[in-house]
């Protein structure tokens, strides 16, 4: 397979994952404010609000093997302080900064046989 | 339940304490995190101890491990602890019960296919453990011979990290864990019978090993120093356990026990090269204190060849545990007392190109280089050393012979007898060698014969000795009297000691 055809396939799997958690989220009782909002610094996956009134800024992270590890490995901590500059950077746009917000991760597996197992972990922070 | 906890523990020099390893798993992002002051080996425990774990089909939690090893303030070394954490994450996970594990001791490190490896100083660790009321120890095969020592302790062993996890689980043992001990005394020794001649360097050997006097062997290069050095252990009685557990545990530190197995009785005997280093002689190092081959010769020989070629302050360092018995090594990270009761065999040629003997003819070296050369060996320290010894080239006729000469076991035999005299005579003092009798003793209870000790004063009056010297001889006549079968030395014995002390011909 040719690189641009992986690329494109991790994308179709991430876009993929983002949804499945969409759904969870919404089944949850949130709200879904914004997807894949993207400044310079990077890119919020999700960003959704409780109805305890919390902002959740949510990384999604799909993985269809084990092979690389654990998908929550791949979050350290440079990625968790980036995430929380962005959330903060989200917060200011849209002028609630000040309001109570969370970060929280996602982990989705896709097994090979097309079923998926979702993993919530928030406030990571 | 998130909460696991096991029993380690940790060495400084021959001393354990009990470390309590903690481990709290929490909910959060994949981490790991060791608390209680690793040293950098300890601190890769995390990838051995993970590794070991999958490759065992067992999970890795992708939560936040934190790992504690208490008391925290404790400096903690080594890779000991790789066995002890694992088991305290399962338990932690929810993959073990606590139960089994309460109150037992872990030592191994883990390969990262599971397998458990041996570590340094597991002796030691037992004892402390012991000491403080542990019964059970998990270690490692290699180790199992040296932990089974500790005979009031139930030693368990595994070869791997799933076998350990299917007994704790199941209480089933899949591989009974070899039980039989290595009892065998080395028998490939070398033996006194080999000694071409040299009746006065054996005899002085003997008298060495039965009262622990100090010795120096002058000769020419190939008489046969070394030869009778390395065969002196041979004739110095059998350790007593308890002796043979101090050896052991100092070797075990030193991580030196696969040259020499756990059980041995037989008296170390530790030759260090004469390049050898302060740090190696005594003992030390930056990180972890290390004994030095002072302490590996405790209740054994000490045998150093061509000692003046030492470097300065290399033979002098050894002063202090000649005098004491032990020897405390002082650095940044703490200060450590290791035993070091040894007996000196100094070996030296008679000059630096080792031909002045005899009428010297065949000598090149200036007199000059010739005093230098012994010289070397500083005066403190030859104050020390009871027997100065000339050992001259064997003979043609001594060479010829064919008969062999008295073997070692015979020798052994007038020392065990000499030294059992000596014991005897010193039931209710504090110590146990004729070379150990305190010098205010020797003025007063310890007197040879009257003869004996005119002969000594005009020696003193003369000023051919000092006071010194004079109980160092009167030290040494008491091991000739104990050879003898004399029950006070006699003159005889004290001009004989008195012979020996000097030298001949030095």
């Amino acid at each position: 397979m040719s690189k641009v055809g992986e690329k494109k396939n991790n994308q179709k799997t991430g876009a993929f994952g983002e949804q499945i958690t969409a759904e969870y989220l919404k089944q949850r009782g949130d709200e879904i404010l914004d997807r894949n909002w993207r400044v310079r610094e990077g890119e919020i996956d999700l960003v959704s609000l409780s109805s305890d009134g919390i902002f959740h800024f949510i990384e999604v992270k799909t993985r269809s093997s084990l092979a690389f590890g654990h998908p929550f490995e791949a979050i350290n901590r440079d990625k968790a302080h980036r995430m929380q500059r962005l959330a903060l950077a989200w917060l200011a746009t849209h002028g609630c900064l000040g309001c109570e917000y969370a970060i929280d991760v996602v982990a989705i597996l896709i097994a090979a046989d097309g079923k998926h197992s979702l993993e919530y972990r928030g406030g990571i922070l | 339940m998130s909460l696991g906890q096991t029993t380690s523990i940790a060495l400084h020099g021959l001393d354990g304490a009990v470390v309590t390893v903690e481990v709290d798993i929490a909910d959060g992002l994949p981490m790991y995190s060791l608390l209680g002051l690793p040293d950098a080996a300890l601190n890769e425990s995390r990838d051995r101890v993970r590794a070991a774990l999958i490759n065992s089909n067992e999970v890795w939690p992708n939560k936040k491990v934190t790992v504690s090893l208490s008391p925290a303030w404790l400096p903690k070394s080594g890779s000991g602890f790789d066995l002890s954490i694992a088991l305290a994450i399962l338990i932690a996970h929810g993959a073990l019960p606590q139960e089994p594990l309460e109150s037992v001791v872990i030592l191994g490190e883990l390969a990262l296919d599971g397998r458990i490896r041996s570590v340094r100083g597991v002796l030691p660790a037992l004892i402390a453990a012991y000491k403080s009321g542990i019964k059970r120890a998990l270690v490692s095969p290699e180790n199992y011979a040296e932990a089974s020592l500790m005979s009031q302790m139930e030693i368990i062993t595994f070869p791997n990290l799933s076998q350990v996890l299917r007994f704790l689980r199941t209480g089933e043992i899949t591989s009974a864990p070899q039980l039989e001990l290595d009892t065998s005394v080395d028998d490939d020794l070398p033996d006194f019978s080999d000694v071409a001649g040299q009746a006065r360097a054996r005899f002085a050997a003997e008298v060495a090993a039965s009262g622990g006097h100090h010795l120096l062997l002058i000769g020419p290069p190939g008489a046969g120093k070394t030869m009778i050095a390395s065969r002196l252990p041979t004739i110095l009685p059998a350790l007593g356990l308890d002796q043979a557990l101090e050896v052991t545990a100092v070797h075990s530190i030193a991580g030196s026990l696969g040259t020499r197995s756990p059980m041995s009785l037989v008296a170390p005997i530790v030759s260090p090269h004469h390049s050898a280093s302060r740090v190696a002689m005594v003992g030390g190092g930056s990180h972890a204190i290390k004994p030095g081959a002072c302490s590996l010769a405790h209740h054994g020989v000490l045998f150093i060849d061509e000692a003046p070629e030492c470097a300065v302050g290399v033979l002098d360092s050894l002063r202090q545990p000649l005098e004491s018995g032990t020897i405390t090594i002082a650095r940044s990270v703490g200060s450590l007392t290791f035993p070091a009761q040894f007996l000196l065999v100094l070996a030296a040629n008679p000059c630096p190109c080792g031909k002045f003997t005899g009428k010297g003819r065949a000598c090149i070296c200036s007199s000059l280089a010739v005093r230098r050369y012994l010289g070397k060996l500083s005066g403190p320290l030859m104050d020390r050393i009871d027997m100065r010894v000339q050992v001259e080239p064997v003979s043609r006729t001594e060479m010829a012979q064919t008969e062999l000469g008295e073997s070692s076991a015979d020798i052994r035999a007038r020392v065990v007898a000499a030294r059992a005299t000596a014991e005897a005579r010193f039931a209710n003092e504090s110590w146990k060698l004729n070379s150990q009798i305190p010098s205010r003793a020797l003025r007063t209870t310890y007197k040879p014969e009257r003869a004996a000790m005119n002969f000594l004063h005009d020696q003193l009056e003369k000023e051919l000795l000092t006071a010194r010297g004079l109980h160092k001889i009167i030290r040494l006549s008491w091991t000739l009297a104990d050879l003898a079968g004399h029950k006070l030395p006699n003159l005889a014995d004290v001009q004989r000691a008195h012979q020996l002390r000097e030298g001949s011909e030095l």
